[in-house]
């Protein structure tokens, strides 16, 4: 049986090129679980840099206009990239 | 330590600028060994049922049921003055009116402020858990529902009676993350967040968080207990200049951004300037913009600004 691994990858702009400031890892191998702190150094320098190892993207997230009075706020990180891998 | 007057330990306008930046201060080491001993007595034994570990985990709330019945910590109701909370020669008191940390509690919420809970965090080695699957870390949260306030703030203190080594699975937090209005787990998808930090301390140590840190605790891989006590503080007071009473005035003679001489180490506008490296490229600016907003409010000083962020935006002629 074929199984999906899981690479989400959080960039600093919309932008593919961009730097990875977050990440988790999920995988098809129940014996491996990927959890919360688990690596402290983020597995690219760039979001790019997935697509040339070999992962497909195949969700990101879109831009959403900022609404008014609310300019100011931040919140969830905002340039989520989910990619796959068939093992 | 320089002997200071008594009352004078209050936080400097460095540290106020590093809480509103970072989101929190670390006092390493700063309570005392007897101390530590005799909170840890005072909480008991926490060992004792261990042994009726079970796969459904019941045996976890059975134990904290039976440290609340035996330990001395008392169960303070919500909304207790901190000044009435803990009983003269308890350890709590002995934490709580340690000089240091007092005035760094008077800095930040006030010398009246509300214990809203206190809990006692025991992480237990994962070989104390009945399978594997236990051996998951917290995800990333943060201590609230989506908390509207925009300028009041509460915060955490973290005592840490025995010292936290590196494997122990000591809390994991985000600098900087404590202006994201996110609610608690919702951001649990982000198993890591660049410039993370781990809590490693000598024994003693006190972390006074900001209440909407980003943070989770990690697993416990040695053989030995980690015990974390917080303790939540809300102010009853407005949150302006309650460590100083100088008068803060803009002198206008802003550097300008990027193309200046630098600007000056250590200083305020250095300090709420510096990025985190999580930062993204648009939302990071937004931080820096909300630090201001916060320093021009503990302030007082409304016409506050470095090289120009908010000064910009609000040169609004309508
Ligand atoms: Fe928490």
């Amino acid at each position: 049986m074929k199984k999906q691994d899981i690479l989400i990858l959080y960039l600093s702009n919309s932008s593919l090129e961009s730097k990875v400031i977050g990440w988790a890892r999920h995988y098809g191998d129940k014996k491996k679980i990927g959890m919360a702190g688990d690596n402290d150094s983020p597995p690219y320098e760039r979001g790019i840099e997935a697509i040339h190892d070999g992962w497909r993207l195949f969700q990101s997230s879109q831009l959403e206009q900022h609404s008014k009075g609310d300019e100011y706020r931040t919140g969830y990180l905002k340039y989520e990239f989910f990619f796959e891998k068939i093992k | 330590m320089k002997k200071r007057k008594k009352n004078n330990f209050l936080l400097t306008d460095n540290q106020m600028a590093e809480f509103v930046s970072k989101g929190y201060l670390i006092f390493e080491n700063i309570i005392d060994n007897k101390t530590n001993k005799k909170f840890l007595s005072e909480i008991g034994n926490t060992s004792t049922s261990l042994n009726k570990k079970n796969a459904d985990q019941t045996w976890l709330a059975e134990h904290y049921n039976e440290i609340m019945k035996s330990s001395k910590i008392p169960l303070v109701k919500a909304g207790t003055p901190l000044k009435k909370a803990y009983k003269k020669n308890s350890a709590l008191n002995d934490v709580i009116n340690n000089p240091v940390l007092s005035g760094a509690i008077k800095s930040l919420v006030g010398d009246r402020p509300k214990l809203d809970h206190h809990f006692l965090h025991i992480t237990f080695p994962s070989k104390y858990y009945h399978d594997a699957n236990q051996k998951i870390s917290q995800g990333n949260h943060n201590d609230c529902v989506i908390d509207p306030r925009e300028k009041t703030f509460d915060i955490q203190l973290f005592y840490f009676p025995t010292a936290v080594e590196k494997n122990m699975g000591g809390t994991r937090y985000i600098p900087g993350s404590h202006f994201r209005m996110v609610n608690e787990l919702a951001i649990a998808r982000y198993h890591n967040i660049r410039g993370q930090k781990h809590v490693v301390c000598p024994a003693g140590t006190v972390i006074i968080f900001h209440h909407n840190i980003w943070h989770g605790a990690g697993i416990n891989n040695s053989k030995k207990i980690r015990y974390g006590f917080k303790i939540r503080l809300m102010p009853t007071q407005k949150q302006v200049k309650l460590w100083t009473k100088k008068t803060y005035k803009n002198n206008h003679d802003e550097e300008a951004l990027y193309w200046n001489k630098g600007i000056e180490k250590n200083s305020i506008k250095e300090i709420l300037q510096k990025t985190e490296p999580w930062f993204e490229a648009d939302s990071g600016r937004l931080d820096i913009l909300n630090r201001i907003r916060l320093w021009r409010h503990i302030t007082n000083d409304k016409n506050f600004d470095a090289a120009y962020w908010l000064t910009r935006i609000e040169n609004d002629y309508n």
